[in-house]
């Protein structure tokens, strides 16, 4: 995508190269942002349709500008810093869950090879990064000083830390198939169709990648860290502002992120279901079964109720560890036996 | 001025190399212990960012997976949770300084000498014990297995178990049967019915209910 834009130009040089790369992630970015403001609503909205509720209405037809009726509150509000908060770390918090909710999208391909960074671990990147997100919430909620954050941040560190195990695993599985770390090559393995999709032989692990999505983004019914019975807000409880913006912003990306990783994985990513519908972009296609993935997470925010902290770590540790790590053997085995689905 | 586009990675070079440096400075000479932690965070990173220039990717992932990922978060944790205080801890670090600096200059004393007589043989690359495929045809990904898992699979195999000793010995150590502590039992909470749990009654205007079960008042 960066080579694609930067061959535009005509001549070379590094500023010209620098210009390509912030065009290329301008348009990756510019619609993400959008798209995350119409995956609030979305949210909002499908909550309230199964609570038989109409949901936000008022603003704009349909009640389509909610989100942007709400950042613009949120970005005329006063910034409070409390007076014993960590002021810098207060501050950082925030841009850095928002940044790395954003960096994780540099790998994602919208086509065959038209990615920002089109990297050879690119699946490993994405590990990494949302590795990394454990810190926004953990720094805040130290640095806000306050018993409520600190406790937020502290469940959300063991957390996200448990389920990324169990995720790992899973990536492993789908990777014993195909054989490259690539996103594109991922996808790639099962063009041609519906029937070749991972879901179909990667069902058990696809439930496991989407509950563990779920800890990981710190979704209902595990999201604990801002349980508002017990925490008011958990992490995020001293926030306000475009601070708290960023965070809410970040959070939305990263739900995003999951569901076109489930689609990439699991979904055939910008593959056609059927090669008669090949004429539609395959962007579209990725729009598309993202917007399913995050349709799912919707839903289970609406009708299930949050867990219990032990009840949550019980599940990382005891059921998602053991049960993932036996796919991966289970796999693997299926790969050497030379079974046509799997290898 | 005219720079070629090949700038880029020197400049890259440069920032993460300095970042990492003054970091690792930083890491001493914070005050505050989660700050010390914070900049360790950042230092791993922009190591993780100077493998990437050296064209080592998947070492660069696995040292923000691993380290700053996993270790440096219970890193963390642990030193958030700490109730010390820090300036009590500093007052006599200055007594220290001598038999810390006579360290420091023995192991720069050290390295200089090992520095200064460093030849590289000539024909190293002949006796290395696998040979080294070209860059451009093996990603580094695949390089590494392809040792790993074979000329290497016994001392791969002999560290994981030594991993395993060490975890089981950590989770003996720490493991301790205590009396009297309520567990949750999940099976039997996830099997309770609402029929066990409790029971409809029909109470008439004027009369109460019974407190003793399955006795209609």
């Amino acid at each position: 995508m960066v080579d694609a834009i930067y061959s535009l130009f005509g001549t070379e040089g590094p500023f010209l190269y620098l210009t390509a790369i912030v065009l290329s992630i301008l348009a990756v970015v510019l619609p993400l942002l959008i798209a995350v403001a119409f995956a609030v609503y979305f949210d909002r909205k499908i909550w309230a349709a199964v609570q038989m509720r109409r949901g936000p209405n008022v603003v704009g037809p349909f009640g389509l500008l909610q989100s942007f009726a709400d950042g613009l509150k949120l970005f005329l509000k006063e910034t409070i810093i409390p007076a014993g908060a960590n002021k810098a770390i207060f501050l950082i918090a925030p841009m850095l869950t928002f940044t790395l909710a954003l960096i994780s999208w540099a790998v994602i391909p919208f086509e065959a090879r038209v990615a920002i960074a089109d990297l050879n671990v690119g699946i490993l990147y994405i590990l990494a990064i949302s590795s990394l997100g454990v810190y926004g919430i953990i720094m805040s909620g130290w640095a806000s000083n306050s018993r409520y954050a600190f406790l937020g941040g502290l469940r959300s560190a063991a957390q996200m830390v448990s389920y990324e195990v169990s995720i790992g695993f899973v990536l492993v599985c789908v990777l014993v198939k195909v054989g490259s770390l690539n996103m594109t090559d991922i996808v790639l393995a099962q063009e041609g169709g519906i029937w070749n999709w991972h879901f179909i032989p990667y069902l058990p692990v696809y439930v496991i990648f989407f509950i563990s999505a779920l800890a990981e983004t710190n979704r209902p019914p595990f999201d604990l860290p801002e349980a508002e019975a017990e925490l008011v807000a958990g992490y995020q409880v001293e926030y306000s502002s475009m601070a708290f913006a960023l965070f809410f912003l970040g959070e939305y990306a990263n739900i995003l992120l999951m569901s076109a990783v489930m689609a990439i994985l699991f979904l055939g990513g910008w593959d056609a279901p059927l090669p008669i519908l090949d004429f539609i972009p395959g962007w579209i296609w990725l729009l598309v079964k993202t917007a399913f993935g995050f349709w799912l997470i919707a839903m289970v925010k609406a009708f299930v109720p949050r867990y219990r902290y032990d009840q949550l770590m019980r599940l990382g540790w005891k059921v998602f560890l053991p049960l993932s790590l036996f796919f991966v053997v289970l796999y693997s085995g299926l790969k050497v036996a030379g079974v046509p689905l799997f290898s | 001025m005219d720079f070629p586009v090949e700038i880029l990675p020197a400049l890259a070079f440069y920032m993460f190399a300095a970042i990492t440096v003054a970091s690792g400075f930083l890491v001493i000479f914070a005050k505050n212990p989660v700050h010390s932690v914070l900049w360790l965070i950042l230092a791993f990173f922009s190591a993780a960012g100077l493998f990437v220039l050296m064209g080592a990717e998947f070492l660069a992932m696995l040292l923000v997976i691993v380290y700053v990922g996993a270790v440096a978060v219970l890193f963390l944790f642990v030193v958030m949770m700490l109730d010390i205080n820090f300036e009590e801890l500093r007052e006599g670090a200055l007594d220290y300084i001598p038999i810390g600096a006579l360290i420091g200059l023995i192991l720069l004393a050290e390295l200089v000498t090992l520095g200064s007589a460093w030849v590289v043989g000539e024909d190293i690359t002949r006796n290395a014990a696998a040979p080294m495929p070209s860059v451009a045809e093996v990603h580094n990904t695949e390089a590494i297995g392809q040792i790993l898992y074979t000329d290497y699979i016994y001392a791969f195999q002999g560290a994981g178990l030594v991993l395993l000793v060490a975890m089981i010995g950590a989770i003996v150590l720490t493991h301790r049967t205590r009396t009297g502590v309520r567990r949750q039992n999940i099976s039997a909470q996830v099997s309770r019915r609402p029929e066990d749990a409790f029971e409809l009654v029909n109470v008439k205007s004027g009369e109460g209910v019974s407190l003793t079960p399955g006795k209609k008042g």
